[in-house]
């Protein structure tokens, strides 16, 4: 078995999710290392949007902002803010990648605030920038990120980002555009889904070396199960050499 | 249409469309020269109390030496637009320049972390914020832009992002769906660089523009610095790449490196040094202060700053690293 980290982990399970002609709005970081991934191994066609208004570059090297030259090199198109979001306002846009400080059963996320008191937070974060408006509008939303039980919570002290929000038909009824929702987190543990009724967060795949119990235990609330689990392979040699070789060559991402 | 909900958020700009009209009817629309300095163009026309827009993206084509001027002056009490906010951001944090933001992205600087003081202010209780996200912002420039108070939207609704902004929400008139609506942004100085103008304040950009279309336009003052001067014949000859025409512009600044530590698209890239600088010196208040002395309070202009800062042997590296020429990591 190959050697690799966590966020190699990570990085190689979310590219298998982008399939060639898709197309996905990345940040910086492992979502953007993931959309690089894909396109140098089975998705060449990958289209990648960036919110400042990058459209579908050939990345050199990792981008540092969303909004940097790297982002438009060799680009189809330098547009704006509102053409990126718009794209994935009128239905084109498959797939984002999202996080946050935390994230409970339904998918939904907190990239806001912790604490209760709105004007004086105990603990401040950037806000929604981009998120709220990709987690909308995106057809499928992800979010890869670190499994741990305070990070998985059974209610964030702010939804920054609309998950399925209560569950069940809730998103629908809310006014939030029909059919677009979270589809699958990746951790370094599991690869999780929605159960389709109650869009509760339900376990798909264990990562190798960890347990169904290992997954519950690092989660802050009751996870479903699919009804047949699989085990997620790991990176292989090949996807390994391109992440670390032609994707970041500086461990700026798979160092963390 | 009625109201089905509303957030509790501020609304800090007055959204009348009519209002704005009425100042636009009177702002100049002169062919004279916009040539002036920063520091009179920040004694003119950014005033106490004012609402400012940012152009760029954060640290991406900022304005970096209006925004260092406002710090040097003192500004105090501004309301400003945290519309992919980052270094831009930090800045006008390091002088408490603003006492109420329109929070769509804050506080951090991407991939580089968050900057621990913006981060302090903003948990201190002395910044009013009021929540929307970086489109919905976009729109609200959009909605100024078109002359009309409201923009409608399908995102927001359901989250706590909607219930601490300004939006409401109703049902749309021809169909009956769900839609937020947010109202229009009329920010009372906008503030933006780019690369080529002429005298006049016909301005060209490249790569991509971000929201600089519609700040530029429902700006009621706007200070523009550029890169470099160039004729108006040469923008005449070439109308296809104006992008902000100079009855949009009150004061415009030939500023080279403006950007700087910021990145310029297809001139330099970003300072990471500086910025990781930056970021460190803000953990430690004496360090910080120092800093801030080196870097703002002790300086008279952007070039004494890039001066101190390696001055042109470092804007040459980083105009290689703009290209990824080889050998220029280093």
């Amino acid at each position: 078995m190959a050697n690799y980290n966590t966020m190699e982990l990570m990085i190689c399970t979310a590219a298998r999710e982008l399939e060639d002609g898709a197309s996905v709005g990345v940040g910086t970081g492992a979502p953007c290392a993931a959309a690089m991934l894909a396109q140098k191994t089975k998705s060449p066609n990958l289209v990648i949007l960036f919110e400042a208004g990058g459209a579908a570059p050939l990345i050199p090297e990792m981008p540092i902002s969303v909004g940097d030259s790297r982002t438009t090199w060799k680009a189809l198109m330098a547009s704006s803010m509102a053409e990126i979001m718009e794209t994935a306002c009128r239905g084109q846009l498959d797939y984002t990648f999202l996080g946050g400080a935390q994230i409970d059963m339904y998918g939904n996320l907190n990239s806001t605030r912790i604490g209760n008191d709105h004007q004086k937070p105990k603990v401040r974060f950037p806000g929604s920038g981009g998120a709220n408006d990709f987690g909308s509008f995106c057809w499928r939303m992800m979010v890869m990120t670190p499994q741990d039980p305070k990070r998985f919570t059974e209610k964030c002290s702010y939804v920054t980002t609309p998950g399925w929000l209560e569950g069940g038909d809730s998103r629908a009824k809310s006014g939030l555009p029909l059919g677009a929702g979270p589809y699958k987190i990746i951790t370094n543990m599991a690869v999780m889904d929605f159960e389709p009724t109650s869009k509760r967060m339900r376990i798909i795949a264990v990562n190798p070396g960890y347990s169904e119990k290992d997954v519950q235990d690092n989660c802050g609330f009751e996870l479903l199960k699919a009804p047949k689990i699989a085990e997620n392979p790991g990176p292989s040699e090949t996807e390994l050499s391109i992440l670390r070789d032609q994707i970041d060559p500086y461990r700026y991402v798979i160092g963390r | 249409m009625d109201v089905i909900e509303q957030g509790v958020g501020r609304i800090f700009t007055d959204p009348d469309a009519d209002k704005a009209r009425e100042f636009f009817r009177h702002k100049s629309r002169a062919l004279v020269s916009k040539l002036t300095t920063v520091k009179e163009a920040v004694e003119k026309y950014v005033k106490d109390g004012d609402y400012v827009s940012i152009g760029g993206f954060g640290v991406n084509r900022i304005p970096a030496a209006v925004l260092h001027e406002i710090v040097r002056q003192g500004k105090k009490n501004l309301g400003l637009a945290g519309h992919t906010a980052t270094h831009d951001f930090q800045i006008l944090a390091s002088g408490k320049c603003f006492n109420k933001v329109d929070a769509a992205y804050i506080i951090g600087l991407e991939a580089r972390g968050l900057s621990p003081n913006a981060r302090q202010y903003m948990e201190s209780g002395e910044v009013e914020v009021s929540e929307w996200t970086n489109y919905t912002l976009a729109v609200r420039y959009k909605a100024a832009c078109a002359g009309v108070s409201f923009h409608p939207i399908r995102n927001m609704m359901g989250t706590d992002t909607f219930k601490y902004s300004g939006a409401k929400t109703v049902k749309c008139p021809f169909t009956g769906t769900k839609y937020a609506l947010v109202p229009a942004l009329y920010s009372d100085v906008g503030l933006i660089h780019v690369h080529e103008a002429d005298i006049y304040g016909n301005c060209r950009t490249k790569g991509i523009i971000m929201s600089d279309y519609d700040i530029a336009r429902s700006s009621k003052k706007l200070i523009v610095t550029c890169e470099r001067l160039i004729t108006n014949d040469e923008i005449r000859r070439d109308p296809t790449s104006t992008l902000i025409p100079y009855w949009c512009v009150d004061a415009l600044i030939e500023v080279p490196y403006g950007s700087y530590p910021g990145n310029m698209y297809a001139e330099y890239f970003s300072d990471e040094d500086h910025l990781r600088e930056w970021l460190k010196v803000e953990k430690d208040p004496e360090e910080f202060k120092a800093f801030l002395d080196k870097n703002i309070y002790g300086v008279k202009d952007h070039f004494e700053y890039i001066e101190r800062n390696g001055g042109i042997a470092k804007m040459n590296r980083l105009r290689q690293k703009e290209w990824l020429f080889v050998g220029a990591r280093a």
